[in-house]
């Protein structure tokens, strides 16, 4: 079964934990940053940083909202990164982690194209460079535990589990306080479904979570590659024909010449 | 014949200029990596060199399956002195693309990993599949030219015996990886303007490219016609201008249906700034060619088809640079504009190539005259006798 973690922005407090763990975990150089004039910091993830606390102020219905929102890879069920990667460097694991392969990688940057979240990121100071994301901890999930960041989190805004229990709690929690919450779980069904998913007090757009659709981004490349095998067959069957028939007919035209040819002679 | 010699080396200074001017990029890029010589980042990781170098390179490089099928498959032996020029220009246009990835990939090193580690759903597992195995074809549709001048009699006879199957595998892989450029856009449903998103992308991809093929060799002709004094057939150029009509034709039609079946005709309209592109592309390089390139009295004259086919490639660029750069959302907060020293990439590449055909041109049997090809059908005759 696959895993998932469930962030309830309305338990978060912002105290980034999570990012501290994930560092120390990861064993993640801190970033240089300036004074932006808030207290989020860095200002957006990259190959050092995997996930950040990012925080909005947000009105919905007459109320404001101070809202903090947890950013890092989601582990799509059907990931943009794992089907465009073209020598299969990431990939989805049944467990539920999108995991990527450094033995495998040469670096295209296809995966940040492609993911509609943008997540990968890619050493571009290092000769040498890897894309790097958050791993969802595949490798303490191996072992039996928790994700770093779950397991720091002290107030239980991030839960860990079954996605498909996660998913039943989520709509326990909106239905017990629908004024508490938005009636929508982010990640749910978002292209074709998420490993995490989220709860909010306000609606996802305000909170920059791009607004995604049910289909998986993958459908339409999936299907032109689908048709790559008899296309193949198609092009080399059509080209032998045309070969075929167009020195079929010089042949034939030749032969009608020589033969009028013979006819003149023998007058 | 003197004046010739005389005047080549000039222009082949000048590219050797270029070339060496370039050179430091090159050397910055490997010893300090991507970031310290591109403007590239993680908002925006593709820019110029996947735009112009593997987009561009790879549909102007069209020229080559083009010719090869009509003079090959479809017997037209009209087109006979220009289909080598045509090969060797896609051999040459292949290895830019390569060379170019060689400085874009992170990992240059390890290129080969695409192919040993397979993944069928990757649209750029393909691409590089077929560019790769394109490339090794190339080269052996090219080599009578060099074994013709070294003299080779056996090596270029199991060419010639091979050489159907030959042109016929060029064109499978041609048609695969020219459209499976378009597939890579697919996976991208929402940061490509729909303008242009389409899932038809891949079959627009192949006849753009079709299209540009015949453009792209009027060009290079006439230029090398030019440069090198070889005469070029009026008939040769105004048989391929005609054909240009038809497949722009084809694909003007595909791009408007598509637009209206998927409801997104009005675009055109309302999405400014990006329908002003979109507009540029297709003025420029779609109904303009078919209305100039339709009129014989603009076929018959070599000058106006040469700029008809300028029309042509200006706009099938303006198209690629649309859809894998401007018309593609970068992540939100990101600007890009190319670096001096990524345009220094791409211009130290093409001078290269410029500086091989020149070189090629020396140095091989390239354009052959009809009194050429004659002598040669002899020389066969006598073989097989």
């Amino acid at each position: 079964m696959s895993k998932g973690v469930l962030y309830d922005a309305n338990k978060c407090i912002g105290c980034r934990a999570c990012q501290v763990a994930c560092k120390q975990w990861n064993q993640l150089p801190a970033e240089t940053t300036t004074n932006s004039g808030t207290l989020e910091n860095p200002p957006k993830l990259s190959a050092r940083t995997f996930t950040k606390i990012h925080f909005t102020e947000a009105e919905n219905n007459g109320k404001f909202h101070f809202v903090f929102t947890k950013l890092q890879c989601m582990h799509c069920e059907h990931p943009a990164c794992a089907t465009a990667c073209p020598v299969a460097a990431l990939q989805k694991t049944k467990n539920g982690p999108v995991i990527y392969d450094d033995n495998r990688c040469f670096g295209c940057r296809y995966c940040q194209v492609a993911c509609p979240f943008g997540i990968p990121n890619f050493e571009w100071d290092k000769p040498m460079p890897w894309i790097r994301k958050c791993t969802f901890c595949a490798d303490r999930l191996g072992a039996g535990l928790e994700p770093a960041c779950v397991k720091t989190c002290p107030t239980g805004a991030l839960k860990f589990g079954e996605r498909d229990d996660l998913i039943t709690i989520a709509r326990e929690r909106i239905a017990a306080s629908p004024d508490k919450y938005v009636n929508h779980i982010y990640g749910e069904k978002e292209v074709g479904g998420l490993s995490w998913l989220y709860l909010s007090p306000v609606p996802f757009e305000d909170l920059g979570f791009p607004t995604l659709g049910v289909e998986p981004v993958t459908v339409n490349a999936e299907r032109a590659m689908g048709a790559v095998p008899p296309m193949l067959v198609a092009v080399a069957a059509i080209m032998t024909s045309v070969y075929w028939v167009i020195q079929r007919r010089q042949k034939m035209s030749q032969t009608k010449e020589s033969d009028k040819n013979k006819v003149e002679v023998t007058k | 014949m003197i004046q010739r010699i005389r005047s080549f080396p000039i222009g082949a200074t000048i590219i050797t200029a270029i070339v060496i001017a370039c050179l430091p990029a090159f050397i910055i890029r490997y010893l300090y990596g991507l970031g310290a010589i591109s403007n590239l980042s993680d908002g925006r990781p593709w820019g110029l060199w996947i735009s112009f170098d593997l987009y561009c390179g790879v549909a102007l490089a069209a020229g080559g399956f083009t010719l090869a099928a009509v003079v090959y498959i479809f017997g037209q032996e009209k087109y006979h002195p220009v289909a080598r020029p045509a090969i060797l220009t896609a051999f040459l246009g292949y290895q830019l693309v390569i060379l170019a990835l060689l400085v874009d990939l992170g990992q240059p090193w390890y290129i080969w990993h695409a192919m040993i580690f397979w993944n069928w759903h990757s649209p750029l597992f393909e691409v590089a599949i077929c560019v790769m195995t394109y490339t090794g074809v190339l080269a052996l549709e090219f080599s009578p030219a060099i074994f013709e001048r070294l003299n080779w009699n056996v090596p270029l006879r199991i060419i010639r015996a091979i050489q159907i199957p030959l042109v016929i595998a060029g064109v499978v892989l041609s048609t695969l990886h020219q459209s499976s450029l378009g597939s890579m856009l697919l996976m991208m449903p929402y940061s490509l303007n729909p303008l242009w998103y389409t899932p038809i992308l891949p079959l627009l991809f192949l006849t753009s490219a079709i299209a540009v093929g015949p453009a792209m060799v009027i060009f290079e002709s006439t230029i090398s016609s030019r440069v090198f004094g070889h005469r070029m057939g009026q008939d040769v150029m105004a048989g391929l201008s005609r054909t240009i009509p038809y497949i722009l034709g084809i694909y003007l039609l595909l791009k408007l249906v598509d637009l209206t079946a998927r409801g997104s005709v009005g675009l055109i309209f309302t999405a400014y700034p990006l329908n002003l592109l979109w507009w540029g592309e297709i003025i420029i390089g779609v109904v303009a060619p078919i209305v100039l390139l339709s009129m014989p009295n603009v076929r018959q004259s070599s000058r106006k088809v040469f700029w008809s086919a300028v029309l042509v490639i200006v706009g099938l660029i303006l198209n690629r640079f649309n859809v894998s750069m401007i018309a593609l959302a970068p992540r939100p907060g990101t600007i890009y504009f190319p670096s001096l020293m990524e345009f220094a990439i791409s211009i130290g590449l093409v001078a290269d190539a410029l500086l091989v055909i020149m070189l090629a041109h020396r140095l091989l049997p390239i354009a052959e005259n009809h009194e050429l090809a004659e002598g040669q059908e002899l020389v066969e005759g006598q073989e097989a006798i």
